[in-house]
């Protein structure tokens, strides 16, 4: 009896490691800090000046940004260039039948692509682009083959290329590792770049569930909650069950 | 009591059985009174089907069943709507931890056999609870119209296309189209948010009026009613369920919500296993996602039906399949038959049972395992083995049942 | 174990712990239902779409009425002529409330003209009775409205009449003045609607 328990327990645990993504490119990790305003701000800026241009994200409001400690004032000063209201979704001017035919596809709703895709690839994906004439945007990347999005932030990281080397994997036969290089830096260093890529990323998450932080903050009162009922109803059923025992 | 209370009560009970039916349903209802562990689950599911059917109506209200709305509708109820993202998280995850609850619930009927004589019906009635939470967790998750709502869906309706002669017709009667498409989200969203559950309520009450007219099964598998005090007529080892199992089923659901509120609040997603990450990106008709699987409580029945790969006789290798995920869900009804065993209980069975059924858990999840995968040859031949290890333990149960070495069942009931 | 009905007794212990909890539960029970209560209020989509209206109010002529939709309701802008004004303290006493002492204005409307600027006159077009819209009736004195008319506001439902700073008359059915919307002016003549802050623009 006691061993199914413990056995079914087991299984019930195991699956809980996360699922192994679909890429081959082993994916960078994203050190995001969800409570760091400053970080979201600066994100939230980037993310308008770039990527509102062509995708949308039209789950969310802009005064909703309100989350991340802007005003409505500085909303609509430094972020809405639309001209649209503060109360107003996040739209993209660019119309999906002109996207289509300037890109291939329309470009995907941002809203949630955090929770869609994760972090990790985002944060990778945004940092491995590369020079590639064989594409219509003349880009590629690393993690997305033939991604239809030119490397829009290519003036502050620079131009990389590609270079698959041959490694021996320790076996006597060889591997293929491909690697970028930095052809033409840009105006970011890579430590620079990284930060900034990190912090687009941090809003991205931001983006995919803005109610995540009062998720928690709510979570933590519930459970200091349950723990104090959870003193009381045992205490209540002890108390009784001696009628029992 | 006071008076007027007391006239209250007397006043309703002229006109509607109240007070009998809180003493035959509670305060004298005698349940075993060595109920452990695994006996919460049954009073756990009563309190997540009233979590569903709550923050299900609170959803309608601002859910919109239409194929070009019904994405935008979800994200807008968990960014516009007032606490909207609690009310749908506790819904995504109440549909999980109803079939952990119910899952636990009949391994627990298995492990007692609770669906043995006189309780066949109750089992019965169980599985008919067991086939509607299915269709209630199918057509649920079509609603937020993601790329799994959209692709799960079209492969369980391509399955209802490969029945002989009537298939297509059948499938095109269920769709109200030729394809997937805005008419069946339409249709499976009536029957989430009314047929199904008004269908799961009544089995639940007939559920429990089936429980309380035979009494509750216990862990050593006696009946409690066959040793009554001769004055009062009350079963010796049994209890008042009120106050002493309601207090102990509260204490039991705390617990419970400890898990679920964490689960709510802390990782609402479990790790892409309770909120798949593929349906945040709206339903494309046109392009599958790279990797489909089910929501973890059907991946077991989905690694069986992938699991046949060869034409046997004059079926071909999908309907087998087919025909074996209905058979993995319809067998447990049998149990009350398959089981020849002369005690109930598995702490009177013998080893041979014991390890039949260690097996079968582990069946069950080596499949519920491989249901996330994508097949491989290695991952397909692994599905084939266990799919057969979880027939094997129904079909092989009447003689293996028989033949086992029991132990002696006590007459009393042990603490 | 038959004798556990004659065993249970309340004790001091039990009868605290019985009591805590109920009280714990009930506490637990309003928490649950509070997100649920809270969830029927209008959404952000519903606050963004009842957000202020700005109204340029240039090419407003004395004696004209632009409506101007706010939260689905109608709003009415009117431009009153000197005679309008002058007419309001004539009908003192035949209003309900002609000093504005019910709460149906913010401060700054509680005065003779019901207005932060004399003439420009903003009000929510809905009969105080049961919510219909009155008619604007400028004309002095007609058959229906009888010789004492003044012009006003003259509702077709049931027959309520107003002045021409949203007053009730008396013994109409509407029991208040009509209902003067938080406003401010932006310029001196961009008018904003459903907000008296300058900086929610």
């Amino acid at each position: 009896m006691r061993k199914i328990t413990s056995i079914l327990l087991v299984f019930c645990l195991a699956p809980l490691v996360a699922f192994a993504s679909g890429s081959d490119v082993k994916l960078d990790h994203a050190q995001i800090h969800p409570s760091d305003k400053l970080s979201l701000q600066r994100g939230a800026q980037t993310f308008v000046n770039y990527c509102l241009s062509c995708h949308s994200a039209e789950y969310m409001r802009y005064n909703r940004l309100r989350d991340i400690g802007l005003t409505e004032n500085q909303i609509s000063d430094n972020l809405i260039f639309t001209g649209q209201k503060v109360g107003e979704l996040m739209t993209v001017a660019m119309k999906t039948k002109d996207a289509k035919q300037w890109l291939g596809v329309a470009p995907p709703d941002l809203s949630v692509i955090a929770r869609s895709r994760g972090p990790d690839w985002l944060y990778t994906y945004l940092r491995k682009f590369y020079r590639d004439e064989s594409t219509a945007t003349g880009w590629n990347n690393l993690v997305f083959d033939k991604a239809a999005m030119p490397h829009v932030l290519y003036q502050l990281q620079g131009e990389q290329s590609l270079m698959v080397k041959n490694v021996d994997d320790g076996h006597g036969g060889t591997h293929e590792v491909k690697e970028l290089k930095l052809d033409k830096p840009g105006t970011l260093s890579k430590t620079e770049y990284d930060a900034y890529v990190t912090d687009l990323v941090n809003f991205l998450v931001y983006l995919g569930e803005p109610a995540a932080t009062k998720r928690v903050q709510l979570g933590i009162i519930v459970m200091l909650f349950l723990f104090a009922m959870l003193g009381l109803t045992y205490a209540l059923k002890q108390e009784y069950w001696k009628d029992v025992h | 009591m006071s008076k007027r209370l007391e006239s209250m009560i007397g006043w309703i009970d002229a006109r509607f059985p109240l007070t009998a039916n809180w003493r035959a349903h509670l305060s004298e209802y005698y349940a075993p009174k060595n109920f452990n562990f695994w006996y919460y689950f049954g009073s756990l599911a009563m309190l997540v089907l009233v979590n569903q059917l709550l923050t299900g109506i609170f959803l309608t209200m601002n859910y919109k069943p239409d194929a070009s709305m019904a994405f935008a509708s979800v994200e807008y109820i968990m960014r516009d709507v007032n606490f909207g993202w609690l009310i749908r998280y506790m819904h995504s995850t109440g549909a999980s931890m109803f079939f952990v609850v119910v899952y636990l619930h009949m391994f627990r009927g298995m492990m007692y056999g609770s669906y043995r004589k006189p309780r066949e019906l109750l089992w019965l009635i169980g599985m008919g609870i067991f086939f509607v939470l299915m269709m209630l967790a199918f057509t649920g998750y079509i609603l937020p119209w993601g790329q799994m709502s959209y692709w799960g869906a079209q492969v369980i309706i391509s399955m209802i296309g490969a029945i002989p002669v009537v298939g297509e017709t059948l499938s095109n009667w269920l769709l109200g189209d030729f394809m997937l498409s805005d008419a069946a989200l339409n249709r499976f969203f009536a029957y989430h948010v009314v047929t199904l559950p008004v269908l799961l309520v009544v089995l639940v009450v007939v559920h429990i009026l089936a429980l309380h007219e035979v009494g509750s099964n216990n862990p050593d598998g006696i009946e409690i009613k066959a040793n009554k005090d001769p004055v009062t007529h009350i079963p010796v080892d049994g209890i008042p369920f009120h106050p002493y199992y309601s207090v102990k089923d509260i204490f039991g659901v705390v617990v419970f919500l400890m898990l679920f509120t964490g689960i709510i609040f802390f990782a609402p997603e479990m790790g892409g296993y309770f909120l798949e990450y593929n349906n945040f990106v709206p339903a494309n008709t046109l392009q599958t996602p790279d990797h489909i699987a089910p929501v973890w409580y059907f991946t077991p029945y989905y690694s069986m039906l992938r699991a046949v790969t060869v034409n046997f006789l004059w079926i071909d290798a999908k309907l087998w399949g087919i025909v074996l995920m209905g058979g993995s869900v319809a067998i447990f009804a049998l149990l009350p038959w398959l089981d020849r065993s002369p005690v109930k209980s598995i702490r009177y069975k013998g080893p041979i049972f014991k390890f039949a059924l260690t097996l079968f858990v582990i069946s069950v999840f080596v499949l519920g395992y491989l249901g996330t995968k994508s097949p491989t040859p290695l991952y397909t031949l692994l599905a084939q083995i266990f799919t057969v290890v979880y027939f094997a333990f129904f079909i092989l149960m009447p003689w293996y049942s028989k033949i086992d070495k029991t132990k002696p069942e006590p007459t009393r009931v042990t603490e | 174990m038959a004798d556990i009905g004659e065993k249970q007794e309340m004790n001091s212990r039990r009868r605290f712990l019985l009591v805590a909890t109920s009280i714990a539960g009930g506490i637990a029970t309003a928490a649950v239902a509070t997100p649920f209560v809270l969830s029927m209020m209008p959404s952000e989509r519903a606050k963004a779409a009842g957000a202020p209206v700005e109204v340029d109010i240039t090419k407003l002529e004395p004696g004209m009425l632009l409506l101007v939709e706010w939260r689905g309701k109608v709003v009415w802008v009117l431009n009153r002529t000197p005679d309008m004004l002058a007419n309001l303290k004539k009908l003192d006493s035949q209003v309900a409330d002609p000093k504005s002492e019910k709460d149906q204005q913010p401060a700054y409307a509680k005065n003779e003209t019901r207005s932060i600027k004399p003439a420009i006159l903003v009000v929510e077009g809905v009969c105080t009775h049961l919510g219909c819209s009155p008619v604007y009736r400028k004309d002095i004195a007609p058959a229906d409205l009888g010789a004492d008319w003044l012009g006003g506001f003259f509702c077709p439902c049931h027959g309520s009449k107003f002045d021409l700073a949203g007053r009730v008359y008396k013994s109409v059915p509407a029991p208040t003045n009509l209902v003067v919307p938080p406003h401010t002016y932006l310029s001196d003549t961009t008018l904003l609607i459903g907000s008296d802050r300058k900086e929610t623009a």
